[in-house]
C-alpha cells in the first residue's frame, strides 16, 4: 500500500497537473494501460469539479487529491472544501440548489459544466462515491489495480 | 501541451482545426474563437478533432455553446474525429446525438443537413 497526495490552489491551469500525476501513480499502480484514459479524465473531471466549486465562492482552499494503491485496488478521491447547502442549513435561500452561489452569480453555464463533469464520472467509472458535507464535498473512484489479480503480483 | 487553433476556409464552411488538450484551463480559447468567427459573420463551421489529445467535459460545452450560436442564425457546427477515446465522451454523455461527427474535413464539408 502507497499513498500520494496532490494538494493545489483552485485554479485551472493546475487540474492538468493532477490528471498527469494521477495517470503516473495509477501506471505504476499496475492499473491496466487501456484503463489510464479513463483515470485521466475521470480525476479531471472531478478537479475541475472542485476547481469550479471552490471558485464558485470565492474560497481560497486548495484542492486535494489523494491515489491510493491498497487492496488491489487503485482509488482516487477529489476533495474540495466548499460546505455544501444542503448540509449547511436549510434556511438558506438557495438551499434547493446543490451548488453554493450558483444562484446569486448566475453562474448557470457553470453549474451545467459541472453536472456535465459528473455525467462524465457516472459514465466512466463503476465505483464511485459522491459525498457532499458541511466540511466540503469529495469524489471517490476506484479501479482495479495489478494486484487485483491472484499471482500476478509485481515483484 | 497547449491548446493550437487555426482557421481556414474550405468549400464555404469555415474549418477550426484544434490540436493539444481542451480541458477546463484551455476551452475558453476555444470558446472565445468560436465566438469571435460567428461574431465575424461564419454561421457553418467544421471543427476539426484530428489532432487534440484530451477532451472533457469543459471542451463539450463549449462546442454545445458554439452549436447554439450558430444555430441561432441557421448556421452548422460539423466535427471531425476518428479518435475512439475522443469519440466515447461525446457517446456516454450522449452527444452523439447533437452533433454530426464526420471521419474527415472533405466529408464534412460536402454533408448536408
Amino acid at each position: 500500500m502507497a499513498i500520494v497526495e496532490l494538494r493545489f490552489t483552485a485554479l485551472p491551469e493546475h487540474v492538468r497537473t493532477a490528471r498527469l500525476v494521477a495517470a503516473a501513480v495509477a501506471r505504476r499502480a499496475g492499473v491496466a494501460e487501456s484503463v489510464l484514459d479513463e483515470v485521466r479524465l475521470a480525476v479531471g473531471e472531478a478537479c475541475s469539479r472542485a476547481v469550479g466549486l471552490t471558485r464558485q465562492v470565492g474560497a481560497d482552499e486548495p484542492v486535494t487529491v489523494t491515489l491510493d494503491d491498497g487492496e488491489g485496488r487503485f482509488s482516487i478521491e477529489v476533495r474540495d472544501a466548499v460546505p455544501q447547502p444542503a448540509a449547511v442549513g436549510a434556511g438558506e435561500g438557495s438551499a434547493s440548489s446543490p451548488f453554493p452561489g450558483a444562484a446569486a452569480n448566475g453562474a448557470s453555464l457553470d453549474v451545467a459544466e459541472s453536472e456535465l463533469g459528473l455525467a462524465v464520472i457516472l459514465g466512466l467509472v463503476d465505483e464511485l462515491d459522491v459525498r457532499a458535507g458541511a466540511e466540503g464535498g469529495s469524489i471517490r473512484m476506484s479501479w482495479p489495480s495489478a494486484k487485483d489479480k491472484p499471482g500476478d503480483e509485481p515483484v | 501541451m497547449d491548446l493550437s487553433l487555426s482557421t481556414r476556409t474550405e468549400g464555404g464552411r469555415t474549418v477550426v482545426e484544434v490540436g493539444g488538450e481542451i480541458d477546463v484551463y484551455t476551452a475558453p480559447k476555444l470558446r472565445e474563437q468560436l465566438v469571435e468567427l460567428v461574431n465575424d459573420g461564419s454561421y457553418h463551421l467544421i471543427v476539426d478533432m484530428e489532432g487534440v489529445d484530451f477532451l472533457d467535459s469543459t471542451g463539450l460545452g463549449v462546442l454545445v455553446g458554439g452549436l447554439k450560436r450558430v444555430r441561432a442564425h441557421e448556421g452548422s457546427l460539423r466535427l471531425v474525429c476518428t479518435q475512439e477515446r475522443i469519440l466515447k465522451i461525446f457517446r456516454i454523455t450522449g452527444l452523439t446525438k447533437v452533433f454530426p461527427i464526420h471521419t474527415s474535413v472533405a466529408e464534412a464539408v460536402a454533408a448536408t443537413d
